[in-house]
């Protein structure tokens, strides 16, 4: 018997179905000669390539926090299994001593003691007032406590090095791959990826690769002796909410567009195409939508959602498909208030393409409107919705964590940059000042929505026609 | 001309009664105010008669769209949808939970969100095209390099980061002006002049971006090649000609937020604590109440409606080639 049970909550389900759409556009792509040069261009292109694997690594915690399961409880053999109320992922598996090694309260990165003196019993009787010792911070160094920077910096140089190792194994497989590949005899993979004298930027995916390696290994090696990001007001790692508010980050920014996507396709197709009366009734909807500013509609209708929510206890089971199910409905109400733009480009492009000679001989020739749309109009707006899909992703993880500021946004009880940001965001006026949440929460966000706008000016220039 | 804006008034109606309707969906018929009363009242509280008596006090106790047992033109009239979506046209808002009257509110409100988002509007206009004309000059350049560097990494921060820092910065650490709160008369200055600046800060990165393209789009047009050839030194080409030229997508694109200034800001007014309309928004979301929240989605949608006339109507004043008929 599985001491688990596996669960599926339904964002994790939309996230593993976009994992399947991401292979099948993959596919579709390769299939498509003007698209795979494209995406040539977009893999030539170093910062491009450098952002992208960034982001990857963020996808990876993501995918890893989307596989859920219950624990099986203990109980007594012969009786039915019960499993824990408590939802965990492969994730916080993998973090159990970041997630389960909580302090007190605030404490500093690196710190060995809170943040604020309290009262301690001493050992003989009475009572003084001093920094309390962390529980788990530190508590391999003893009474050594002034040992930190040492001890700390002996570790991170042994995991470093670690990492380094593993990266010249990462640097020979890659030269090993690209020696394979046609091309200048004379020099071997490793010479060619560090003149840069390859399609794929290997030098540039390589470097980022380093990079991350020598952050994350020392980052994860020391978190499990030290609280690297310090704790939170309730003691929690704020390096653990870290890792959790990526998940709800990439699903807000990519289930949005999931839910985005069909409807603008195909109503700005069906409205270019067709034209008439179903072209003023698609461009009388969106211009309606349009005209209410976003944050309000988006207030309104997740106002109206909460409604729903507390008046229908008896629909979710546990509070993490409640939070799981509001996060959805989130992304919902973002796609419907965001469709409109890209409608209205693809609305007009589709008008320019019908009147075209090839359109016209397709028409000509008999062809049905539907194949002339999926087979003539489809492929030729590619380009726009791909463009479309990478730069609306960082507008939408900043809109989260506003959003959940203004108290729209995602569950409180969910993990978020959002929520990290507003449960913090009274603690720069305590004193001594709790900096590190607002600062680990920032700084993940920075480099999550920075190499996302950097990714989608690669595939912008790869394949904006005008930009050729 | 005149029969223009006309036209383009009456073409507006139709969009508001489809604005109208959806908020009326959204809050009437997605959830009956039986589910709103529970909502406000508390899960303690929830009796049968503290619910009707909670809709009869807001007027919620009427049918929602058309009512049989009146007679006459009161069977449209004496309904919710009559009552409290169709009468915003006339702008009676009603009551807000605190019974106060909306409209009178919303007036009040008005002149602080406007003494913020103006000056950051015109601040923050002057500036940006400045700095993307600077780029645009010196284009394909080290200098110009790194400036667009600059504008990504800071549109790759988070808006709540500027006012949480500068907040942090200016007025804790330096204390060189108050955090929040909002004054009157030529007092309210000191309060002012922290959101102004993060506002027009926050919006450095992506609109300095966004014109850096519209220059450099002018910059290889062929009445600037002539103006080049002709012997013109580089700075009266960037200054009579691109800058001009320019300006005209750059200002018909900014027409249009022009009314919405009026809306304020939600963010900047909640964290400084100003009394406008992007607070009482925000106020009113944490207080669910419905009622203001309707309200100024119909303002909002009028005012951006408003914003796209005057947009077509800009672009007839600042391009003589565009004309309406």
């Amino acid at each position: 018997m599985m001491p688990f049970q596996i669960v599926v909550l339904w964002s994790d389900m939309l996230v593993w179905l976009l994992v399947a759409a991401g292979v099948g556009l993959g596919v579709l792509i390769a299939r498509n000669p003007p698209l795979r040069a494209a995406w040539r261009r977009v893999g030539a292109n170093r910062v491009g390539m450098a952002a992208a694997t960034v982001l990857l690594t963020f996808v990876l915690v993501g995918l890893l926090d989307s596989l859920h399961y219950h624990l099986r409880m203990e109980g007594k053999p012969g009786q039915p299994a019960t499993y824990a109320i408590e939802v965990l992922s492969v994730l916080d598996a993998l973090a159990t001593p970041l997630r389960s090694r909580n302090e007190k309260t605030y404490s500093e990165p690196f710190a060995t003691r809170l943040y604020a003196k309290e009262s301690i019993d001493l050992p003989g009787g009475g009572t003084t007032r001093d920094y309390p010792r962390l529980k788990h911070g530190g508590k391999h160094l003893g009474d050594d406590e002034g040992a930190v920077v040492e001890d700390a910096g002996f570790t991170a140089f042994r995991a470093a090095a670690i990492a380094f190792v593993g990266w010249l194994g990462l640097v020979a497989a890659a030269g090993a791959l690209v020696g394979r590949q046609p091309g200048d005899a004379a020099l071997s993979g490793l010479q060619r990826i560090w003149r840069g004298e390859t399609d794929f930027a290997w030098n540039a995916v390589l470097a980022t690769l380093a990079a991350i390696l020598l952050v994350v290994v020392p980052l994860f090696w020391l978190a499990g002796s030290y609280h690297v990001f310090g704790t939170d007001k309730v003691g929690q790692s704020v390096l653990y909410q870290v890792l959790k508010s990526v998940r709800t980050g990439l699903i807000i920014g990519l289930v949005t567009t999931l839910v985005m996507l069909p409807m603008a396709v195909l109503l700005g197709i069906v409205a270019g195409y067709f034209r008439g009366w179903v072209d003023d009734l698609i461009q009388y909807i969106y211009t309606v939508l349009n005209s209410i500013p976003g944050v309000l509609l988006i207030a309104a209708a997740v106002l109206m959602m909460q409604v729903v929510i507390d008046t229908h206890p008896q629909w979710f089971s546990t509070a993490a498909e409640r939070a799981d199910l509001r996060l959805l409905a989130l992304c919902f109400i973002l796609g419907i208030t965001s469709w409109t733009g890209l409608c209205r480009l693809l609305r007009g492009e589709t008008l320019k393409l019908r009147e075209l000679e090839y359109i016209q001989a397709a028409q000509a020739f008999g062809v049905s409107n539907g194949r002339i749309i999926v087979r003539h109009i489809l492929p030729n707006l590619m380009h726009i919705v791909i463009i479309a899909l990478v730069m609306d992703f960082s507008g939408l993880v900043l809109a989260e964590a506003v959003l959940s500021y203004v108290g729209i946004g995602v569950d409180p009880t969910m993990t978020s940059f959002g929520t990290m940001i507003n449960n913090a965001r009274m603690e720069l006026g305590r004193e001594p000042v709790v900096w590190w949440s607002l600062a680990a929460a920032f700084s993940a966000m920075f480099i999550l929505v920075l190499a996302a706008n950097l990714f989608a000016d690669a595939v912008r220039d790869a394949f904006d026609p005008r930009a050729a | 001309m005149l029969a223009y804006i006309v036209r383009r008034f009456l073409y507006a109606f139709p969009i508001l009664i489809g604005v109208n309707l959806i908020t009326f969906a959204l809050f009437f018929v997605v959830n009956t105010p039986d589910d709103m009363a529970r909502m406000q009242l508390g899960v303690k509280r929830v009796t049968p008669e503290a619910i009707e008596r909670w809709k009869a006090e807001r007027g919620y106790d009427k049918p929602l769209m058309l009512n049989s047992d009146a007679s006459g033109t009161k069977v449209l009239t004496d309904t919710i949808f009559f009552e409290k979506s169709a009468r915003m046209f006339v702008g009676d808002f009603g009551r807000a939970e605190d019974g106060r009257d909306i409209a009178h509110e919303i007036g009040k409100r008005m002149g602080p969100s406007l003494a913020i988002a103006l000056p950051t509007f015109i601040l923050g206009l002057f500036i940006t095209v400045s700095f993307a004309l600077t780029l645009a000059f010196f284009r394909a350049t080290a200098f110009d390099f790194w400036g667009v560097v600059l504008c990504v990494a800071a549109m790759s921060i988070s808006g709540l980061f500027y006012i949480i820092g500068g907040q942090y910065l200016i007025s804790k650490v330096w204390r060189l002006v108050p955090i929040s709160g909002f004054g009157d008369g030529l007092e309210a200055w000191r309060f002012l002049i922290l959101p102004v600046l993060i506002g027009v800060v926050s919006g450095i990165g992506s609109s300095t971006r966004w014109y850096r393209t519209i220059f450099l789009e002018e910059v290889n047009k062929d009445y600037v090649r002539t103006a080049r050839a002709k012997g013109l030194p580089e700075t009266l080409v960037f200054f009579r000609h691109i800058l001009r030229n320019a300006l005209i997508p750059i200002l018909t694109g900014v027409v249009v937020v022009i009314p919405l200034l009026f809306m304020g800001s939600l963010l900047t007014e909640s964290f400084f604590g100003i009394p406008g309309l992007g607070s009482y928004t925000i106020d009113a979301i944490n207080a669910q109440d419905f009622a203001v929240v309707r309200s100024m989605v119909f303002i909002g949608s009028v005012l951006y409606i408003v914003g796209l006339i005057l947009t077509d109507i800009s672009y007839t004043v600042v391009d003589p080639r565009i004309r309406f008929e």
